[in-house]
């Protein structure tokens, strides 16, 4: 298995990160670009990216916990690249164990062939393909339509986009609250409940000191705290056997 | 003829698509071709159709549910760099309210594009640091300290994004909210199941909307 830290799979994977970035970088300059011509001042333009950054960091680093995971099987290179484009590791995971278990009979901590490696890179890289050529070719002729539903009434399309946020939001809400399983034991986390509990104060009560104090900066970084400090406790807490 | 904002936001993001599907398919093609492994069809159709039976139709979802959310030109980007639901869309509806702009116009389209290019860099570096550091970073990632901390990186968002929502729009929070707790609690397993329950659950919140809007309930 050395091909997978050998020097031709991190050019690979070096050149896909490069697009990756590259092509977030020409949108990030472009749609700057567009933000300063609709009247957007720099420092409104600056404070989103920099609160943007601060926000992703946490999240990032969870997804480094997946990258240990998969690059067990893959390699740290491979496994990056899965992780840090189109996919997350709640898809990549299930696609490989599907492959590695389900075909092959074998386990993810086992010493695996080329062959069961490869194929597993394969049913991955396939098996989420879809918004890569669904976007290409519908997205314009979707958007028309959603655009002319937000044409038609104005206040319809305010409620619309926070339906589709609460939509995703009710989900989350309901899996934190979803029974876990841990070494064959199932248990209600309610560590998850204590964490959630806290972000929401957090955020409310940063919403108040904004409003008393006139602390404006604090609008963009209240999530990234909320949650950062939620997590926090979700260390306190663990300490004490909260689970 | 010169192209609207819009119509050049498609294009240059179908091209930029286009590429990355290229370039992802590409990476197994070219390990493939290298080493000369080739997987067996016998060993890929299985593995292929046990994960597509279920990927496929959510992430096709995916697209209809979050494209809207996002606007055109962080859609382009958010496919391509992944993460969705706990990095880019999420970044994109801070980046809004911050402002406190109206989400689906122009303006909320390109702040949601610097919202999501932003965090898609920071993402990409760290992971990308982090593939190249893994040896020294596993044991500080992995430790028991911080466990708790990385497990509930879900409630920590979720909490602090849904109670500015829910308290925004109760009325159309309630009937999805009691679904998804309810199927949640009762439903074994059913923690496997978020990335299929969002579209349910956006379905649910948009026909709960398109109710009371109509009978002036909400406005």
């Amino acid at each position: 298995m050395a091909f997978l830290n050998s020097w031709w799979v991190y050019l690979i994977i070096g050149v896909i990160f490069f697009y990756v970035i590259l092509q977030s970088v020409i949108f990030l300059l472009k749609a700057r670009k567009k933000a300063f011509s609709m009247g957007f001042t720099k420092e409104q333009i600056n404070k989103t990216i920099t609160s943007s950054v601060v926000f992703s960091i946490a999240p990032s680093f969870a997804i480094l916990i997946g990258l240990i995971a998969l690059s067990k099987v893959f390699g740290p290179m491979i496994a990056g690249m899965r992780l840090g484009t189109l996919g997350a590791v709640t898809y990549e995971l299930p696609a490989a164990i599907n492959v590695i278990n389900g075909v092959f009979n074998m386990n993810i901590g086992d010493t695996l062939t080329p062959e069961i490696v490869i194929t597993a890179l394969w049913v991955m890289t396939l098996g989420c393909i879809p918004p890569l050529l669904i976007i290409p070719f519908f997205f314009k002729k979707y958007s028309k339509r959603i655009n002319a539903v937000k044409e038609k009434d104005n206040s319809w399309n305010q409620i619309m986009m926070d339906a589709l946020f609460l939509g995703m939001i009710s989900a989350f809400v309901g899996y934190i609250l979803a029974p876990k399983t841990v070494d064959n034991e199932t248990y209600f986390s309610i560590l998850g409940v204590i964490v959630f509990l806290t972000s929401a104060i957090l955020i409310i009560v940063f919403g108040l000191l904004m409003k008393k104090f006139k602390w404006e900066w604090l609008k963009n970084y209240a999530l990234p705290l909320s949650m950062v400090g939620a997590m926090a406790i979700a260390i306190l807490f663990a300490s004490m056997g909260v689970r | 003829m010169e192209r609207n904002y819009q119509d050049q936001l498609h294009y240059e993001g179908r091209i930029w698509m286009l590429g990355a599907l290229g370039l992802f398919i590409s990476a197994p093609l070219l390990i493939s071709a290298i080493t000369g492994v080739w997987p067996s069809l016998s060993h890929f159709l299985p593995g292929f159709f046990a994960t597509a039976i279920i990927f496929w139709p959510v992430t096709t979802i995916e697209v209809f549910t979050f494209t809207p959310m996002l606007g055109t030109g962080s859609s382009y980007l958010a496919f391509v760099t992944g993460n969705l639901t706990s990095l880019k869309v999420p970044a994109a509806l801070n980046a809004q309210d911050a402002l406190g702009i109206e989400k689906g116009t122009e303006e909320g389209d390109v702040i949601s594009t610097i919202a999501v290019a932003s965090s898609s860099i920071i993402t990409t570096v760290i992971i990308l640091v982090g593939a190249l550091l893994i040896i020294p970073l596993t044991p500080v990632l992995e430790s028991e300290a911080l466990k708790p901390a990385f497990d509930n990186i879900i409630p920590a968002l979720f909490g602090a994004l849904g109670i500015v929502y829910i308290m925004k729009r109760v009325m159309v929070a309630i009937v999805p909210l009691i679904f998804m707790v309810i199927f949640f609690l009762l439903v074994p397993g059913s923690g496997g199941y978020v990335g299929i329950m969002v579209p349910v659950g956006v379905g649910l919140s948009l026909v709960s909307a398109r109710i009371l809007y109509k009978k002036g309930m909400i406005k």
